[in-house]
């Protein structure tokens, strides 16, 4: 294909993403080093019958003018970068300094913004995906064992989790775990505590969420693997049998050795995905438990004040963090290619 | 067959079962527990008396005469006008679907064709980008479409879902494309035809498999989007699922938690149908990335 046809064809989709994708990314960059214009405020003396009082009041058409004349703000570098509701720096030397124990200095870094997010984001990537191949791997196993008729049928039940809007799905779980639903009920009969409520408990909130984590992507795992059991090698399943294997012992050493790839292509999927993690903190209203990245942009962009350059600097914080855990499928990626798979 | 080795000895087979109906009770019961709730009143559904009462509906029954009712669903339809979010909705989902396949089997096809260095830089810039959680971008979009004044209209959203969407799009078809042999076209061009000629009556006849899987995801990616469709866009354009989002707002305070079931419940149904008959589709676009790798 020539330069120019190629030109021709690919032009749409590539404007589309060099105008939506790649200027936007650098216009998040931009503005997350200019804060917005304080307020003009000037002083104003009354003098009435009884002596004079300076007001202070804002300048409405100064700071409109301002504000006109540099809609981007100030430029503040990389101050917002290192204030209270991101990176916090002085606030951490400060608990550094002044705090006696490690717990003390983790409760004054679990009430900034930033490292709650972290917190609870990087327990849920690292809880969830494990526990979400564990789960995939074996429906895998167990659905393939089934006669086949059952198999369409036990596919269709499995994808619904995943398929569903992640809002919705998590709206269905959190119904049924609210301490008057089914789920909740139940729970509270098991512990034996009639006042038991999971919205009002940290740890409670982020097993949920967690819970939620595994329902809705274990179906992607166990789709992926269940198509590379169907590409498994009979005639090692059969040498592993005649020198003796047992049935785990064939698991172990030949269908996991085989479906490994998928492993690492899975788990690279999913932490990057559940890196991202917001539709079930919105769902479960979980916001006082546990929050993300994604949670503060969504929280600084709607509502009636929208703090842009806040969640520009943290729109760049999330874009570094998915950049690292990205790194390994651009190797990945970069060596197929060169090994001419392409 | 199965060789007598590799039958399954009887506790095995009744604990793999075992496991396997757990898990489909996990996976399906919560779709058809809310489903079944929907047609409750809230005192029913969530009931701290007695768990039964969503079973049964006795409340219901006092309330409305008949264990089901469907006050839930007029609430949310009529009452809060859900029907015009889903109208939206549908309206985003079918102009998400042409315009993003439309742009992306070019696109993709030019990629499968071209066997020049920047193919492959393309191919990887589009992975990162589609890597990029979507949030991170919205603040980019704010200042500009305010500039302009588009923020809030659907067009909008639709030109942002399509281009998120190509990054997807191109590889998902890039790959297929991929496996159309190449002979097809070239004999094609040295009858005389351009590229264009070329894929229009040689490729496009062969390329439907491959769009309807793509353009399965590129509907689900629509339909599910939560992002940009709450922020870009204003109240009066809503779509299902922001509006879902804003009932929780205000219908736990006035006690109408029930609309929000029946939406949610009304916003499932058509995922059920899309899973229904596009389940061979859907497993095998899911499995593509990873087999390919």
């Amino acid at each position: 294909m020539k330069h120019k046809t190629f030109f021709w064809f690919f032009l749409p989709t590539g404007l589309a993403m060099f105008l939506f994708i790649a200027l936007p990314i650098v216009s998040v960059v931009i503005q997350s080093v200019y804060a917005p214009h304080e307020a003009v405020i000037i002083e104003v003396e009354n003098c009435g019958p009884f002596g004079c009082t300076t007001e202070t009041t804002i300048d409405q058409d100064a700071t409109a003018a301002i504000r006109e004349a540099q809609p981007l703000g100030r430029f503040v570098g990389l101050d917002i970068y290192l204030d209270r509701g991101h990176l916090a720096v002085n606030e951490i030397r400060e608990a550094w300094a002044t705090t006696e124990s490690w717990s003390a200095f983790g409760d004054v870094l679990f009430n900034l913004p930033f490292y709650r997010a972290m917190a609870f984001t990087l327990t849920y990537v690292f809880v969830c995906t494990p526990a979400l191949i564990a789960l995939g791997l074996t429906i895998a196993l167990a659905v393939n064992s089934l006669h086949r008729h059952l198999k369409g049928l036990a596919i269709f039940f499995s994808l619904l989790p995943m398929i569903v809007t992640p809002l919705i799905g998590s709206l269905i779980l959190f119904w049924m775990i609210d301490s008057r639903g089914i789920l909740g009920n139940f729970i509270s009969y098991l512990a034996d505590d009639p006042d038991l409520s999971l919205k009002a408990s940290t740890p409670l909130m982020w097993i949920s969420l967690i819970v939620y984590g595994i329902w809705s992507s274990a179906p992607f795992a166990f789709v992926v693997f269940y198509a590379g059991l169907q590409t498994l090698p009979q005639d090692q399943i059969e040498a592993a049998q005649i020198d003796g294997a047992t049935r785990w012992e064939q698991v172990r050493y030949v269908v996991i050795p085989h479906l490994m790839p998928l492993v690492t292509f899975v788990a690279l999927i999913q932490i990057m995905d559940n890196f991202k993690v917001l539709e079930p903190i919105i769902g479960f209203q979980a916001q006082a438990h546990a929050t993300s990245l994604s949670w503060i942009i969504v929280n600084d962009l709607g509502g009636e004040t929208r703090q842009l350059s806040a969640a520009a600097t943290t729109s760049v914080m999330t874009i570094i963090g998915v950049a690292i855990l990205l790194s390994p499928v651009l190797v990945r990626t970069w060596r197929d290619f060169q090994k001419g798979g392409h | 067959m199965a060789s007598k080795a590799q039958r399954m000895p009887v506790g095995l087979k009744l604990a793999t079962n075992g496991f396997i109906i757990f898990w489909l009770i996990i996976a399906a019961f919560p779709f058809f527990w809310t489903f079944w709730g929907s047609f409750k009143v809230e005192l029913d559904f969530f009931s701290i008396a007695d768990w039964t009462n969503a079973l049964f509906g006795p409340n219901t029954e006092t309330t409305h005469g008949a264990p089901f009712t469907g006050a839930g669903y007029e609430g949310a339809w009529i009452e809060n006008e859900f029907w015009r979010n889903v109208l939206n909705t549908f309206i985003v989902c079918v102009f998400v679907v042409s315009i993003s396949l439309t742009m992306g089997t070019l696109g993709g096809y030019a990629l499968s064709r071209s066997g020049f260095r920047y193919v492959i830089w393309l191919l990887i810039i589009a992975l990162i980008f589609r890597a990029l959680p979507q949030v991170t971008l919205v603040a980019g979009y704010m200042l500009p479409f305010f500039e302009w004044n588009v923020w809030g209209i659907i067009p909008t959203a639709i030109i942002v879902l399509v281009a998120m969407n190509q990054p997807f799009t191109l590889w998902m078809l890039h790959s297929f494309f991929q496996n159309i042999p190449k002979e097809l076209d070239e004999s094609a061009k040295v009858d005389g035809c351009t590229q264009f000629q070329a894929f229009r009556h040689v490729i496009i006849p062969v390329m439907w498999p491959g769009v309807i899987t793509t353009g399965l995801f590129s509907f689900l990616l629509a339909y599910n989007d939560f992002i940009v469709t709450s922020l870009l866009l204003s109240e009066s354009n809503r779509t299902m699922i922001p509006e879902i989002a804003a009932f929780l707002g205000t219908t736990q305070t006035e006690g109408n938690v029930m609309f929000a079931v029946a939406a949610v419940v009304s916003a499932t149904a058509p995922l059920f149908v899309l899973v229904m008959f596009f389940q061979r589709q859907i497993v095998s676009g899911l499995t593509a990335g990873a087999v390919k790798g």
